[in-house]
């Protein structure tokens, strides 16, 4: 019996602009696409929308944009976004419901509420945050799917 | 609820999408898309004031089946065209808010905590 985990994932990378709120939400977007036409379970679908998309939302409006890289096992679905924007001081903090530091413009457009950042823990079953200041951040997560066809 | 019901209640102009026969059972209405992010319980209708892409994005992860815009807001044509291709229906109603959810209550539409 081969492990599950040791299947080779299908790997996509992604460049999140940082200049184009209006574009921000197109790679979650290409990810939801593809884990649908893998028939995986829907509300593990969603969770890995929903957290990627506040991540990719973070991306653009606190760090000048960076990377997101997906990999998709037939368990799981790992996303890595990594920026090199202004770092998180507090993390703890940063993880409170409510906390933000976005200006009112992002307000403005939807955001900026404080909840991504815990919505994104809730949404995953495993998250990490790495960040140090003037260098930037790396969030982890990881989402199991329940009831894949595989 | 039929979504054919909603768009008669809200005397709503419906930007794209026809299946007036689509089953909506439940709403949420936010101007803050996070919040809306933060309820991933099945809701199948976002009202909201808020008419940038981020909004159709914002319904596109939730799974939601209709946008609509309240306080008579007209959105870009970019913005229709993100909803068409994501195959989101999206209405817009002269009525504000607080009115347009509550029509929408008072005829059986919920929000999915109650
Ligand atoms: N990628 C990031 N780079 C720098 N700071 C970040 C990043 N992501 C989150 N933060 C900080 O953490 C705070 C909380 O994030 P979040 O919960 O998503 O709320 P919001 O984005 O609505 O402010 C942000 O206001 C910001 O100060
Ligand atoms: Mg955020």
């Amino acid at each position: 019996m081969s492990n599950k985990s040791s299947v080779e994932p299908i790997t996509q990378q992604y460049v999140i602009p940082g200049t184009d709120f209006t574009r921000a939400g197109e790679a979650s977007s290409k990810v939801k696409t593809i884990l649908k036409r893998l028939g995986y379970d829907p509300d593990a679908i969603r969770r890995v929308a929903i957290a990627m998309y506040e991540g990719e939302i973070n991306m653009v409006i606190h760090a000048h944009g960076g990377t997101a890289k997906v990999e998709i096992f037939p368990d799981r679905v790992e996303i890595a976004l990594c920026d090199q924007g202004p770092g998180i001081s507090d993390v703890s903090k940063a993880m409170e419901e409510g906390y933000s530091t976005a200006p009112d413009e992002v307000r403005a457009l939807g955001f900026g509420a404080g909840m991504g950042l815990p919505n994104m823990k809730k949404c995953s079953d495993d998250m990490r945050v790495h960040s140090i200041i003037g260098k930037g951040t790396d969030v982890y997560m990881t989402i199991r799917v329940r009831g894949t066809g595989n | 609820m039929k979504l054919g019901n909603i768009v008669e209640l809200l005397d709503a102009k419906v930007l794209c999408g026809d299946d007036m026969d689509m089953e909506i059972q439940t709403a949420c209405g936010s101007d803050m898309m996070s919040d809306a992010l933060a309820f991933i319980e099945d809701q199948a209708m976002l009202l909201t004031g808020l008419i940038n892409p981020q909004s159709v994005r914002t319904a596109e992860m939730l799974d939601m089946r209709c946008i609509c815009f309240v306080r008579g807001k007209m959105p870009g044509d970019d913005v229709v065209e993100l909803a068409r291709e994501r195959g989101i229906t999206v209405l817009t109603t002269r009525y504000r808010m607080f009115s347009a959810c509550g029509k929408l209550y008072q005829a059986g539409l919920r929000g999915g905590d109650c």
